[in-house]
């Protein structure tokens, strides 16, 4: 089982639903996010050109933060999602150091917190939060092992690319491009 | 949004530089008297030997708090404890730390009459255990001498296994903060030591340390400049960019140039007071661990 999510970035609009249903979702303290928007213009005018991705940890198969935790509390959960554990986790601040897409932040009671892939929402059959509001329908989640899967259909069809490959990460999250 | 993270990483702030200066110094002062002992020239050096490592306690303790102070979940910091992850230097630090900062409390035990020559240690247990270090103090330096060198070196690994930094993601930190520790340790020597041939051999230390923080330093910016574009990126932020200033002063021309221009002069003979070049170098190996933790979460990668 190996869970990855795909974001079209062709119909991404960039509300920010996915941000705030989120943080509601998990009770993110107010002032963070696991989950953003990013807004890259490329090119020159007139020819411009805009992508919108909305980002979120990318649950890595080569986790940089799981590498360098004390602890043991940055760990992988089935599927290969990237986990903090809160009562291992001493506050140190290596993973967020060590994360080059600063998917990580410290939660105001001192532990680290990151996005989940709303695991407690997949083990009950549901989508995670952001995919399940997404009003252009540009999330895909699901299980690359599984043929069928939306995430796997989607990521057959269309081209995509991935953020920063060559930081050696293997990143988990899909941009159709 | 985030804070700590947006616009710019800054996660780790005065804490963890101090921390790797004064573990680094320790370990310099440690290796340097464990390998003079081993060698047999404590008569020689018995400043080295037997009085800087009195100030390893202090700075490792220092050091630790530092530490203590930095953890944000700090009544969970005995989870280091439960384990050891050979992937991550932050868990071989821990547990380096914890089999160094007993040996240097060991070490300075074994030389307190040196200090305060009518000490009396009054229980009959600690002196039954002070004979049982003396007989195998030996192995004890060997051990300080490992553990001495895996300290200063991690210091600079934990932060090259990042990645993520492109300024720190560079294997030459390890070498280069065990060198500045080992120099920092011999300039303890220098302003403590009162015999005039010891202080000629720890200005000469000195100097071979400093040779060797300049090679270094200019193998790392070759190699940044060799290097892919967030590379060459952390590299400017030396050759133009924020840091250029306080790195070039403070740390190579303060820190390593004068203080061993100094040292060169007094080994011609030229009268220079010993404690300058030692401060500055003392003071250099401080800024060098700032800037770099501090530059270093300014360097990125981009995308």
């Amino acid at each position: 089982m190996r869970y990855a999510m795909a974001v079209d970035t062709l119909k991404c609009v960039g509300c920010s639903d996915c941000v705030v249903a989120c943080q509601t979702e998990n009770n993110v303290p107010i002032g963070y996010c696991r989950d953003w928007v990013v807004e890259v213009t490329d090119g020159k005018y007139p020819q411009l050109e805009l992508e919108i991705r909305s980002e979120r940890c990318n649950h890595c198969a080569n986790s940089p933060c799981v590498r360098c935790c004390p602890t043991g509390a940055s760990h992988y959960e089935e599927g290969g999602i990237v986990l903090v554990k809160a009562s291992e986790c001493i506050g140190c601040g290596a993973c967020i150091a060590s994360c080059p897409y600063d998917a990580r932040y410290l939660h105001p009671d001192g532990y680290v917190d990151k996005c989940t892939f709303c695991i407690h929402r997949i083990r009950n059959g549901m989508k995670p939060a952001c995919v399940e509001v997404c009003p252009t329908k540009c999330l895909y989640f699901g299980d690359l092992d599984d043929l069928n899967s939306d995430v796997s259909i989607v990521l057959k069809k269309r081209k995509y690319k991935t953020l920063i490959p060559e930081a050696g990460t293997s990143p988990q999250l899909y941009f159709l491009i | 949004m985030n804070e700590m993270i947006d616009p710019n990483l800054n996660i780790w702030h005065w804490q963890i530089p101090l921390y790797l200066f004064l573990g680094g110094m320790a370990a310099g002062i440690l290796c340097i008297a464990a390998t003079y002992y081993i060698r047999g020239r404590e008569k020689d050096y018995s400043t080295a030997v037997r009085i800087t490592p009195f100030l390893t306690p202090f700075l490792l303790v220092f050091g630790l708090i530092a530490l203590f102070i930095d953890l944000r979940h700090k009544l969970y910091f005995w989870q280091l404890y439960t384990n050891i992850k050979l992937q991550s230097p932050m868990s071989w630090g821990a547990w380096t730390l914890m089999v160094i900062t007993p040996v240097s409390f060991i070490w300075c035990a074994l030389h307190i009459r040196d200090i305060f020559p009518g000490w009396d240690w009054k229980f009959g247990w600690i002196k039954a255990l002070e004979a049982f270090f003396n007989r195998y103090k030996k192995t004890l330096a060997w051990v300080m001498l490992i553990y001495g060198l895996i300290l200063g070196i991690y210091t600079g690994i934990l932060l090259s296994a990042f990645n993520a930094r492109p300024l720190w993601n560079t294997s030459i930190l390890g070498p280069l903060f065990l060198a500045s520790g080992l120099s920092a340790g011999a300039a303890a020597t220098l302003i403590l030591s009162r015999n005039k041939a010891e202080r000629m051999q720890f200005a000469r230390i000195d100097l071979v340390m400093i040779g060797i923080e300049i090679f270094l330093i200019i193998h790392m910016f070759m190699g940044y400049l060799a290097s892919t574009q967030v590379q060459i990126e952390a590299a400017r932020m030396f050759l133009g960019g924020n840091y250029t200033v306080s790195f070039w002063i403070f740390v190579v021309i303060l820190g390593l140039l004068v203080p061993g221009l100094l040292e060169l002069l007094e080994l011609k003979k030229f009268h220079v007071p010993g404690i300058v070049p030692a401060i500055l170098v003392i003071f250099g190996s401080l800024m060098l661990r700032f800037i770099i933790v501090y530059a270093g979460q300014m360097s990125r990668w981009l995308y």
